[in-house]
């Protein structure tokens, strides 16, 4: 089994080639930050992913989180690097100054993460879920509760959780049922299940932070009747220090498919009495303040995605050189070969690498844009940024999630029989990419979003300018030498120009016919993805090229220009016959009557 | 008490690296550049003894091209106070670093210097002992153990028959082994404050050091390759083919 090393040549090339390190770091607000620095951050979370959280991933697996009597124990060795985790201060990256936080630019702490996750997916998610309690503390919680709980949490001294779901309140968040009622000291009781909840306990901290949706007594039905509460795992003092248990208990842990590691927690507010919880910001107002939060959050898995595919690439290329198979193709009575040589093993790896890098590109861009949509001075590209990385997001999360799938299984593949045996470490990549295209939304929820909310609302305006400014490409590929960019630049206008189809056929009919329109959201979804990571695959060999052509004997740069081609061959291609899908499939999809299934 | 700790920066341990075609060294374009690992111990050493309330000021020295800076910043992320570049762009060999770190200590006077005891590119293991000779002052080299107290160092050192205790009158210098300590992860704080710690910029003629390579690199070549095993019958065949055939007894 492979121990995960990161691609830092990949990182630094994207952030500073692709997605503006340079220009992300003037950007007012990150006056502290310069490109040395970022590698510095890179190079020590880099160790640290490497030695500290990878050799805990595949036992942590194995093993499991744990649940006895109310309590969860999670695998060996994961306290412990939690511990250093926090008190090397790698919780607070992008948190706040004002709590303790350094506030890096989204660029930054976006490869930083993706190494925690490419390292240890179901660690990472610990401190994933404790920023987004604090991200939703900070966005509406008073003073007094942001001083109580935000230092320890953004320290990581505590963690925090999301108690979105109930059993029958899933992707229908209107459904909600726990209630809260008032105690006339400004505090309130909790009475309530919630069903999968990250790190909903475990033994690595002395406090857990609960951030629950739940009902006021009198509150209008569905989304606009909910609201946020904070509840300690242990009530907190007015000193700070530790106060008595608070009812919330978790009542069993999920057997699951993966992220075995991760405790995934059914929780019990108010059976013995009533939990005690402080209203977050206003009453009916909870859903609003968790959708300001949920383009981080499903920024953040789409991440997943990346980090996964990276991992399973790794650990596929790693048993390639190794395993010993057959010999070359053409070399009668040579030798015995590693599977390297054989063709259709090339073309996995090729698959697994070309998509990973397609989409580690795509979402960087994407959250050097988020940086710039909230600290550019100027409102209009504020703007612009906001709606290209609104656009984006639902992509980034459904597409690379999806593909993560796709490659961790490409992976298996590579190892054969024994990719199906637990003990490479190829099936877990698999069994952990699973979840990422399900919680924080599934792609069918990601693919509504964009062609709804984020399309068809504002007549694919957004969609629009990022189809021009993919076609301002192809002048600069015509102006390039060889059959590689002959290919690229062949594929990408193929590409782009199914997309732009698809994407009028979309905005057109979701008036008339909204069912057809959902018939074809996840094929457009996957559509865009493809495009647009074919986009940054493009752009990505024109800086190759450029910088060979100035003499730079990087091999980095010839391979990328390979892998671009690779990407523009084999993914590119596929963009009409998704556009086809998407134009021509509503019938076959929605024809059958529901007594014949 | 200051502490004077001289890093280097090398090729990442992780890098396999190609000998170049034409046989003058090995390729280190586009590789990954670290921390001499010895370094890394002998940085630890010295910010525990700092964190220990012995050293007052921790300085790391570095001798090399402009990305040796990189290196630096890395000790000083580690916790070292303060960082100096020697830059040069020429074949820097052990005679001339032992002579550069003495022009720097001979200015900074500290108490104790750590050195890492060899480096990994070119595993001298000279520059420490070199430098010990130049000042005339006492040293112990490949430490597993250093405690300081009383204007004195006691260095437990690894030898080939087991551990040798010393005990030397500061000033002294030290070179670290594998054993000494674990470095540790440097923090996020620290990562960011070590931008900002002081880094001083010197060139070899500065400090009257004349760095003309002594040494002359004939030729460097692939260690031969690994040839296949071959099976013995019995220990008798094995003592035979060990005299006989290897002529090792």
């Amino acid at each position: 089994m492979s121990q995960y090393n990161a691609p830092l040549r990949d990182m630094h090339f994207v952030m500073k080639e692709l997605a503006g390190l340079e220009q992300v770091v003037q950007l007012p607000g990150y006056e502290e930050v310069d490109t040395d620095l970022s590698d510095a951050i890179l190079e020590e979370a880099s160790k640290f992913a490497g030695n500290v959280l990878s050799p805990i991933n595949f036992s942590g697996d194995q093993e499991g989180s744990k649940w006895h009597n109310k309590a969860v124990t999670v695998p060996a060795g994961f306290k412990e690097a939690y511990t250093q985790f926090a008190e090397n201060g790698w919780t607070a990256l992008a948190c706040s100054p004002e709590f303790g936080g350094q506030g890096l630019p989204k660029l930054i702490s976006t490869a930083v993460n993706e190494m925690w996750k490419s390292a240890n997916m179901a660690f990472s998610l610990c401190p994933m879920l404790t920023t987004g309690a604090i991200e939703a503390l900070m966005t509406a919680g008073s003073d007094a509760l942001k001083q109580k709980f935000l230092p320890k949490m953004v320290s990581g001294e505590w963690t925090g959780t999301m108690n979105l779901t109930e059993p029958s309140a899933g992707s229908d968040l209107a459904a909600v049922r726990t209630r809260a009622e008032p105690q006339g000291d400004g505090s309130y009781k909790i009475f309530g299940q919630k069903i999968f909840i990250t790190y909903g306990d475990h033994n690595m901290t002395e406090n857990i932070v609960h951030l629950v949706l739940a009902r006021l007594p009198n509150a209008p039905e569905g989304v606009k009747g909910i609201s946020l509460f904070v509840v300690p795992k242990f009530m907190v003092k007015d000193d700070g220090s530790l106060g008595e248990r608070n009812d919330a208990y978790c009542v069993s842990i999920e057997h699951k498919l993966g992220i075995h590691a991760s405790p995934t927690a059914v929780m019990a507010f108010g059976d013995h009495g009533g939990a005690v919880g402080y209203l977050v910001g206003e009453e009916n107002r909870g859903l609003e303040y968790m959708f300001i939060m949920m383009n981080a959050a499903r920024f953040a898995v789409g991440m997943e995605g990346v980090a996964l595919a990276e991992r399973a690439y790794q650990q596929a290329v790693w048993y390639a050189k190794d395993r010993i198979q057959g010999t070359e193709l053409g070399v009668r009575g040579g030798p015995k070969v590693s599977i390297l040589k054989h063709p259709d093993v090339r073309r996995l790896l090729m698959s697994m690498r070309s998509q990973t890098e397609a989409a580690r590109a795509l979402a960087y861009v994407v959250a050097a844009a988020m940086d710039a949509a909230k600290h550019h001075p100027d409102e209009a590209v504020r703007a612009a940024n906001q709606a290209f990385a609104d656009l984006m997001i639902p992509v980034v999360k459904g597409h690379s999630t999806e593909m993560s799938i796709e490659v961790a299984s490409e992976g298996v593949q590579v190892h054969g029989g024994m990719g199906f045996i637990e003990e490479t470490g190829a099936a877990q990549h698999l069994r952990d990419a699973r979840i990422t295209a399900i919680y924080e939304g599934t792609t069918a929820i990601q693919a509504n979003d964009l062609i709804g909310r984020k399309m068809a609302r504002e007549g694919g305006a957004t969609i629009k300018a990022v189809i021009a400014e993919m076609r301002k490409l192809d002048a600069k590929l015509a102006a390039q030498n060889g059959a590689d960019f002959v290919a690229i630049r062949k594929r990408f206008a193929a590409g782009v120009d199914a997309l732009e189809q698809a994407a009028n056929w979309i905005v057109a009919i979701f008036k008339d016919d909204i069912k057809a329109a959902h018939a074809g959201s996840v094929p457009f979804l996957r559509l865009l993805g493809i495009v647009a990571g074919g986009w940054q695959m493009a752009r990505a060999a024109l800086v190759a090229q450029e910088k060979i052509a100035g003499g730079d004997s990087d091999p980095f740069y010839a391979a990328k220009i390979v892998t671009a081609r690779f990407f523009a061959d084999h993914q590119l291609t596929k963009a009409q016959g998704l556009t086809d899908s998407i134009v021509d499939g509503a019938t076959g999809t929605l024809a059958l009557a529901e007594e014949l299934f | 008490m200051k502490v004077l700790v001289p890093v280097k920066r090398v090729v990442d341990y992780n890098v396999k690296v190609r000998v170049k075609s034409d046989g003058t060294g090995v390729d280190i374009a586009n590789v990954k550049m670290s921390m001499n690992p010895f370094d890394e111990i002998a940085v630890e050493e010295a910010v525990r003894l700092k964190e220990a309330g012995i050293a007052s000021e921790v300085i790391v020295v570095s001798a090399g091209v402009a990305g040796c800076q990189e290196t630096l910043r890395t000790a000083m992320a580690i916790g070292a106070d303060r960082g100096i570049l020697i830059e040069s762009d020429a074949d820097l060999q052990p005679l001339a670093v032992a002579k550069l770190i003495k022009a720097v200590a001979d200015k900074e006077q500290p108490q104790v210097v750590i050195f890492g005891k060899q480096a990994i590119d070119d595993d001298s293991n000279q520059t420490g002992q070199m430098f010990a000779a130049l000042q005339g002052w006492p040293q112990a080299t490949f430490a597993s153990k250093v405690v300081i107290a009383d204007g004195k160092a006691t260095v437990t050192r690894e030898v080939d028959g087991g551990l040798e205790t010393l005990e030397m009158a500061l000033p002294a210098v030290v070179t670290t082994d594998l054993r000494l300590n674990e470095p540790r992860y440097a923090t996020l704080p620290n990562i960011m404050k070590a931008k900002k710690k002081p880094l001083e910029t010197v060139k070899p003629e500065d400090l009257g050091v004349d760095v003309a390579p002594r040494l002359k690199t004939l030729k460097v070549a692939e260690p031969a390759k690994r040839q296949a095993g071959v099976k013995v019958a019995d220990v008798a065949d094995l003592v035979s083919k060990l005299k006989n055939e290897a002529k090792v007894i």
